[in-house]
């Protein structure tokens, strides 16, 4: 005879056994979703070339400031590049622990006055952020940067854990990365290196400033340098990249910190072509851009031109 | 009224000293006194000066605290110990329901006089050049346990919102040291400050002397024993108070209902106990064994002549036994440390210096414009050094050097595997670099040659800071290591003539 409590048990016993196997169909579901989840990726940032602009423009002179004004106003002004309403991002070398007379991070007027522009032109956010390799908080403040770009009313964001969201990147090395959050939200781009020598690959120009919108174990990169500068530099296509030669860092880089190492060149080159901006750098520090690779990497797969005196150019003495 | 003016105190003083452990971060320090609250610490005081024969600048603040012990009492312990305050809030919590239990957690018991073993047993051991109070004083203990164990464990947590991601070299056993005596409450409240905490069994000392002291009217009392109830320190107000166990904490005051108790100006001695009933062979007992400790601890290998490479000591500490003889372990310089890599030591210093602060490169490199850690060590074990002074002036001023590098070739990537990378290079932080490149043509396995560039150390230039090891690519064990020779503090340890001889 089946009493009432039997039927309650068979019915808890039921509902103990259904339940786990439907928990376990249910997770293992999760399981293939988290696998096969699919990863952003960071879109292409360029504005359309209006026609007879300049592809790029090579400034003198004493004013920093003055000379990234006349630099934007030659390409056309920042209206080129920037809309109104729009997010921007703007991306200087803040590596290093150092003061801006060392030359190891980007000259801190010139990034203020980029954001300055940015403004001007209408964006509604200018994002300034690097992924520093010494202490990110004593670079921000000892390279001038952030006190300099936050007057100009840039919105400074510290390379923290949180900062960084992973991407598909599918370069040949470089499958998926950890990057920056801006680069992954903003609608524009602006790369702000500075011109300097650097050990294993030569010189740290444009395109070898995209390591800094890495976190992880970046450093395992130098052991194929080369590709992995072009990997960043094809899946990083900025707006507008302003390069800062105003004081140059010829030896001892990336790092620097002896003064007799950097010389004053009161120089600002900008434009859209990474490649020839970076052949025109590595003529600033002596060295034949045809024998550095990420320039000759770069050309291969059709990133630009390093003959930069090819492309529409103007040059601009003080 | 005096009840809500302690409890007032309690909370302003924890609140400062957690205020303090706060902006001790390299963003948010901008030149708060960090050290306050160590600076006050009599113990760190005398400890320290018994080993040195001198007094740290930063420890005046405790000459202050000790007249108005010799005046109050114990005060600091009822109303300033922020250790004392957390202690007070778990008793409260763990305290018994029923008055005639909570007397009886209260009563005197003999285990008090353990705290003044102690104490003489580490002043025993200062007079010999080792300052061990770090481990039970009650402020550093609470420094370091914030410091090495709590704090990272909420950056990590929160994934970093508060300084980053942070790991502790076995920082788990300051933990559990930590919360121990925390958890030693649920014996009977207050156990630590009653039995253990040597800075308590010092201003207990103090006390004996105090001016103020609680006293009865016997003729009012009708033995209801609400104040020994309530009392903190175990002193026994009910019967005749112990002014040496005695926090001031003045519950006893509060509770009896008929006014009976008082805390006055010179009552009549007769009213309270002053002795500390520990026989003189014990306190002679415990200091020649505290002395004693020294030589002994000092026949094991973690002082002496061949020291443990991974002994990298900050920049501006001072030569090992005499930075043994101030440093308190309380984490004031790990917690700062903008990239996380001084670390509580284990076995690297010997028992001596157990968590006593080492660089450990591969958790975080000694940052080359920085020296906030001198700035915030509160007796100078660690010197505050300017810039200047911490990375020289060539080729006036030599910088100091903390250790220096070496390859380990059967595993950096250019030496053993013939690869690209040279981020050591990269990183290395003097001018001239202190790691420099020289191009190599080899051939490789499928005997066609391949030329790169490999890394070597200039002894001249490296610092030992250990950027190289920290950022080298390796995940585990290093291309490049650091290790403690060549420092400047120690004269015999210098590997190569550059900075002159010394023998």
């Amino acid at each position: 005879m089946i009493s009432r409590r039997d039927i309650l048990r068979i019915g808890a016993t039921g509902a103990a056994a259904f339940g786990t196997v439907a928990a376990g169909i249910v997770l293992h579901r999760r399981e293939q979703l988290t696998e096969s989840r699919s990863l952003p990726t960071i879109r292409d940032h360029r504005t359309e070339k209006p026609p007879g602009a300049m592809d790029m423009v090579i400034v003198r002179g004493p004013d920093p400031a003055f000379n990234v004004r006349r630099a934007i106003d030659a390409l056309g002004g920042m209206a080129r590049f920037v809309r109104k309403g729009e997010r921007v991002v703007v991306k200087p070398n803040i590596g290093w622990n150092r003061l801006p007379e060392q030359a190891a991070n980007t000259n801190p007027d010139v990034v203020a006055e980029v954001v300055r522009q940015a403004h001007a032109a209408g964006a509604s956010k200018v994002w300034l952020t690097d992924a520093s390799v010494n202490t990110p908080e004593q670079c921000f403040a000892r390279s001038g940067i952030e006190k300099a770009a936050g007057n100009a009313g840039a919105s400074i964001v510290l390379p923290d854990a949180r900062a960084f969201r992973e991407v598909d990147v599918s370069g040949r090395i470089l499958r998926t990365a950890d990057v920056l959050y801006p680069f992954i939200d903003a609608d524009r781009v602006i790369n702000v290196p500075i011109v300097k020598q650097h050990g294993l690959s030569g010189a740290t120009l444009s395109m070898k400033n995209w390591y800094g919108v890495l976190g992880g174990q970046r450093v395992t990169l130098h052991q194929s340098i080369f590709v992995s500068i072009v990997d960043l530099a094809v899946m990083m296509k900025p707006t507008l990249t302003i390069m800062d030669a105003t004081r140059v860092l010829m030896a001892n880089g990336p790092t620097g910190g002896n003064l007799a190492d950097v010389k004053t060149m009161d120089t600002i080159a900008a434009g859209t072509d990474e490649v020839a901006l970076d052949a025109f750098g590595a003529t600033l520090l002596g060295l034949d851009p045809f024998k550095l690779g990420f320039v000759i990497e770069g050309l291969r797969v059709g990133l630009g031109t390093p003959r930069y005196k090819d492309l529409k150019l103007v040059e601009l003495g003080s | 009224m005096f009840l809500q003016l302690r409890r007032a105190y309690q909370v302003v003083f924890l609140g400062l000293f957690l205020f303090l452990v706060v902006v001790t971060t390299p963003t948010l320090l901008r030149g708060y006194p960090a050290d306050w609250f160590l600076g006050l610490d009599p113990l760190a005081a005398i400890a320290t000066a018994l080993a040195t024969h001198s007094l740290h600048a930063h420890l005046l603040w405790a000459l202050p605290l000790m007249v108005l012990t010799l005046i109050f009492g114990r005060f600091f312990c009822g109303w300033v110990c922020p250790m004392g305050v957390l202690h007070h809030a778990l008793g409260y919590l763990a305290r018994k329901r029923r008055k005639v239990d909570r007397v009886k957690q209260n009563e005197v018991r003999p285990s008090r006089a353990i705290k003044y073993v102690i104490l003489t047993f580490f002043l025993g051991a200062a007079t010999t050049g080792s300052v061990q109070i770090g481990f039970l004083d009650p402020i550093a203990s609470t420094w370091r346990g914030l410091a090495t164990s709590v704090v990272p464990v909420a950056g990590n947590i929160t994934y970093g919102l508060y300084q980053g991601e942070r790991h502790f070299h076995y920082g788990i056993l300051v933990t559990l040291v930590f919360v121990g005596a925390l958890s030693l409450n649920f014996v009977y409240p207050r156990f630590y400050c009653r039995v253990l905490c040597p800075l308590g069994a010092l201003l207990g000392v103090l006390a004996k002397f105090s001016l103020f002291r609680i006293s009865k009217k016997a003729e009012l009392c009708k033995e209801c024993e609400v104040c020994g109830a309530e009392c903190q320190g175990a002193a026994d107000p009910q019967g005749t108070v112990r002014v040496t166990e005695c926090m001031v904490c003045l519950n006893c005051i509060g509770g009896c209902a008929r006014g009976g108790l008082s805390y006055s100006f010179l009552p009549p001695p007769e009213q309270a106990i002053t002795t500390i009933n520990l026989d003189r062979r014990h306190w002679l007992g415990a200091g020649v064994a505290g002395a004693a400790f020294v030589p002994f601890a000092r026949a094991s290998d973690g002082v002496g002549p061949r020291p443990h490479p991974g002994r990298i000591r900050p920049p501006g500490a001072r030569e090992e036994s005499l930075f043994l003889d101030r440093c308190l372990k309380c984490g004031a310089c790990m917690k700062v440390c903008p990239t996380g890599g001084l670390q509580p030591a284990l076995n690297e210093a010997g028992l001596e210096g157990l968590w006593s602060p080492i660089l450990i490169p591969r958790l975080g490199y000694c940052e080359y414009s920085c020296s906030l850690c001198g700035q915030v060590c509160p007796t100078g074990a660690i010197r505050k050094l300017t810039l200047v002074e911490k990375n020289g002036k060539p080729p006036i001023q030599a910088p100091v050097r903390i250790g220096s590098a070496s390859f380990n070739k059967g595993r950096c990537l250019p030496w053993a595997y013939d690869t690209d990378c040279i981020v050591c290079e990269e990183v290395c932080p003097t001018s001239p670099k202190a790691i420099y490149l020289k191009q190599e043509t080899m051939v490789v396995r499928d005997g066609t040659q391949k030329t790169l560039k490999r890394p070597y150390v200039d002894l001249e230039y490296c610092v030992g800071c250990g950027t190289c090891e920290t950022r080298c690519p390796i995940v585990d064990s290093a291309g490049i290591r650091v290790s403690a020779a060549n420092e400047s503090r120690t004269p015999g340890s210098s590997i190569s003539l550059m900075g002159g001889a010394k023998v």
